[in-house]
């Protein structure tokens, strides 16, 4: 088990660096010389080769990755071309935003996949099984910034129940604690500005939980219907313990573990699809904050976002491994 | 055709017409064939042209609507059925492409890998973990930011992303495939490398890269429209439904059918091809499904 771990924690070191060499290889070798884009098509000369020293931009390729990698090993990812902020201080400022968001869609959608998954695999080809697993696959077909648009059409526009963009009302003002609104809000005992939060989370959460719903309830039926054939659920069931039991806990308990896996390695499905439910609801997170560098070519953004992105990427998909492994007696044990 | 054949393939329409959502995603992949190729027939206007005088009509049942632009107009004046029909030529066109970009590295990459092991396959393998390490949707962003937005670009970078998938899966099949015996055989009898990896082995690794390129052209078409969404993929006036939504968006209020049939043919559009590709998945190979 021991040398599981430090095998798998020694393969991601390379992978880092893989990662990194391709985003700064993708960004460099680019058309189109950063310096002019930073000063504008009508620069001068000298302005452009003083901006080019600044930036390094006359060293080596290699020297300029050297740089590049160092710097980010110790947590300077650069500044912004347009804000001049450091990379690292925009990335912590919306950062909170996009977790929240991601957080409560995730909770959706493992409630409502497991939940329906479950009773589809106890009530296999009924109405229930039928209409559950046809909308888990028209959610996996689902464009969510449609989704998103179609929602904002008849809640906000046609109803007026929920507000069409952003985290909060103008009219609230929340101290900055952990940065996730539903949190603070509550910290400072402002139940009107929880509420108004909640209201401006639903409909992205839904929109951003649609697609990972829709995956976690056909796992889980198909893992269910998997372990429901199993001689320890006979057993169980010979035993003499309840159906609910039978289900909820020998059966689930084992069933989950594929889904698990899956949730855990969902998160690149997940950040995708903030990118674009953050657009479509203008909600000031990270993938909306990616987005807006790349209109504006703001490329130590573009560069550094990525990397830190794959970085956490890379850590999850290593946690998610060893949770395996650690829930796993096959793997805890050889 | 030999009698044999003839007999998989009844057997295969037998067991696919079973599958009742397979048989409707079948359908809704031809009419979007015929949508398509039939284009200037089936459309009532060109998918370019304006008429000021009748901007953002609603649709023919709404008041106001009428038969001529039977799902209303945009803000050009332009038919929004038309656009929409013309639309599925290029939906068809991005899935054909990326599909096939992805296909064509990640056969090559999948086949040396598994073919030969080792130390090519390891440094094949690292480099598909490199790319699967950055969210499909943030590649192709970041590669569509460099090369610039634009419809070629937008199925280059979506074509890339998809890259990994494939190789992971053709190399796992022709891992599977290479110790069989046939293969020894054809080796004994004298086969070269590439004829024994291309020739010998990739036939027999067709089901599961069929299901994946069918499940592949879905996502294609979906991650296109997003691309196009955020406006760096297809570029307006062009009739590709995620720039269609983009462009619609401040007409939320006003003119919602803008909105709703261009999302609507993108979330058709992807879901025949998922069900086909669920249809398949069952009849060709049936353990796939259960993994």
């Amino acid at each position: 088990m021991f040398s599981y771990i430090v095998k798998r924690l020694l393969w991601s070191v390379p992978t880092l660096f893989g990662v990194s060499l391709l985003v700064f290889l993708m960004v460099h070798l680019s058309p189109g010389d950063p310096a002019i884009t930073l000063l504008g098509d009508h620069a001068n000369k000298e302005s452009v080769e003083k901006l080019r020293e600044e930036m390094g931009l006359n060293k080596p390729l290699y020297e300029q990755y050297f740089i590049f990698v160092s710097k980010a090993v110790k947590g300077d990812f650069g500044n912004s071309m347009k804000t001049k902020q450091p990379v690292l201080d925009e990335f912590k400022e919306r950062f909170p935003a996009t977790v929240e968001l991601a957080t409560v869609a995730m909770i959706l959608a493992i409630i409502l996949g497991v939940g329906a998954g479950i009773i589809s695999a106890i009530k296999r080809y009924s109405v229930f099984d039928y209409s559950a697993m046809f909308v888990a696959l028209a959610g996996v077909s689902m464009p969510v910034f449609w989704l998103g648009l179609v929602m904002i059409y008849f809640f906000s526009v046609k109803l007026g129940w929920l507000p069409v963009s952003g985290r909060l009302g103008y009219e609230f003002y929340v101290d900055d604690v952990t940065g996730f609104y539903l949190i603070d809000t509550l910290l400072a005992n402002d139940y009107e500005a929880f509420w108004d939060a909640l209201k401006h989370l639903i409909m992205p959460a839904i929109a951003l939980g649609t697609i990972p719903m829709a995956i976690i309830a056909r796992m889980t039926r198909a893992s269910m219907i998997e372990v429901m054939k199993e001689d320890y659920i006979r057993t169980a069931r010979a035993k003499g313990c309840s159906r609910f039991s039978v289900i909820m806990v020998h059966a689930l308990r084992n069933a989950l573990m594929p889904v698990i896996t899956v949730i855990g390695l969902m998160l690149g499905t997940l950040f995708a699809g903030a990118i674009l439910t953050e657009t479509t609801f203008s909600w000031p997170g990270i993938g909306k904050w990616i987005i807006n560098a790349v209109y504006q070519r703001d490329f130590p953004i573009i560069q550094s976002a990525t990397l830190i992105i794959a970085t956490m990427f890379i850590v999850v998909n290593l946690v998610v491994d060893l949770l395996y492994a650690l829930i796993n007696p096959k793997i805890r044990l050889s | 055709m030999s009698a044999t054949n003839e007999n998989k393939i009844l057997d295969f329409i037998k067991q696919f017409k079973k599958n009742k959502s397979a048989v409707v995603g079948f359908f809704i992949v031809l009419m979007l064939i015929i949508f398509a190729v039939f284009a200037p027939w089936i459309a009532t206007h060109g998918p370019l042209d304006q008429e000021l005088a009748n901007r953002v009509l609603p649709p023919m049942w709404d008041d106001g609507g009428s038969s001529t632009n039977i799902l209303g107009t945009d803000d050009f004046g332009r038919d929004l059925f038309s656009r929409i029909i013309y639309g599925a030529r290029i939906s068809l066109m991005i899935g054909a492409i990326s599909v096939s970009i992805s296909l064509l590295f990640g056969l090559i990459m999948g086949v040396f890998a598994g073919y030969f092991g080792g130390k090519v396959d390891t440094i094949i393998m690292r480099i598909v973990d490199i790319m699967l390490s950055i969210p499909a949707m943030l590649l192709a962003i970041v590669i569509v930011s460099i090369l610039g937005p634009g419809l070629s670009n937008a199925m280059i970078a979506i074509g890339i992303v998809g890259i990994p998938t494939y190789a992971r899966i053709v190399r796992a099949s022709v891992m599977a495939e290479k110790e069989k015996e046939y293969v020894i055989a054809s080796r004994v009898n004298g086969s070269h490398n590439l004829r024994l990896m291309f020739k010998v082995i990739l036939p027999n690794c067709t089901t599961p890269i069929i299901v994946q390129a069918t499940m592949g052209f879905a996502s294609a078409v979906l991650e296109a429209a997003g691309l196009s969404f955020l406006g760096l993929g297809a570029q307006p006036p062009t009739p590709e439904w995620g720039a269609m939504l983009a462009d619609s968006l401040q007409y939320i209020t006003t003119a919602p059918w803008m909105i709703f049939y261009p999302g609507l043919a993108i979330f058709l559009t992807v879901l025949g091809f998922n069900l086909v590709g669920d249809g398949l998945m069952d009849v060709l190979d049936p353990k796939l499904k259960e993994k």
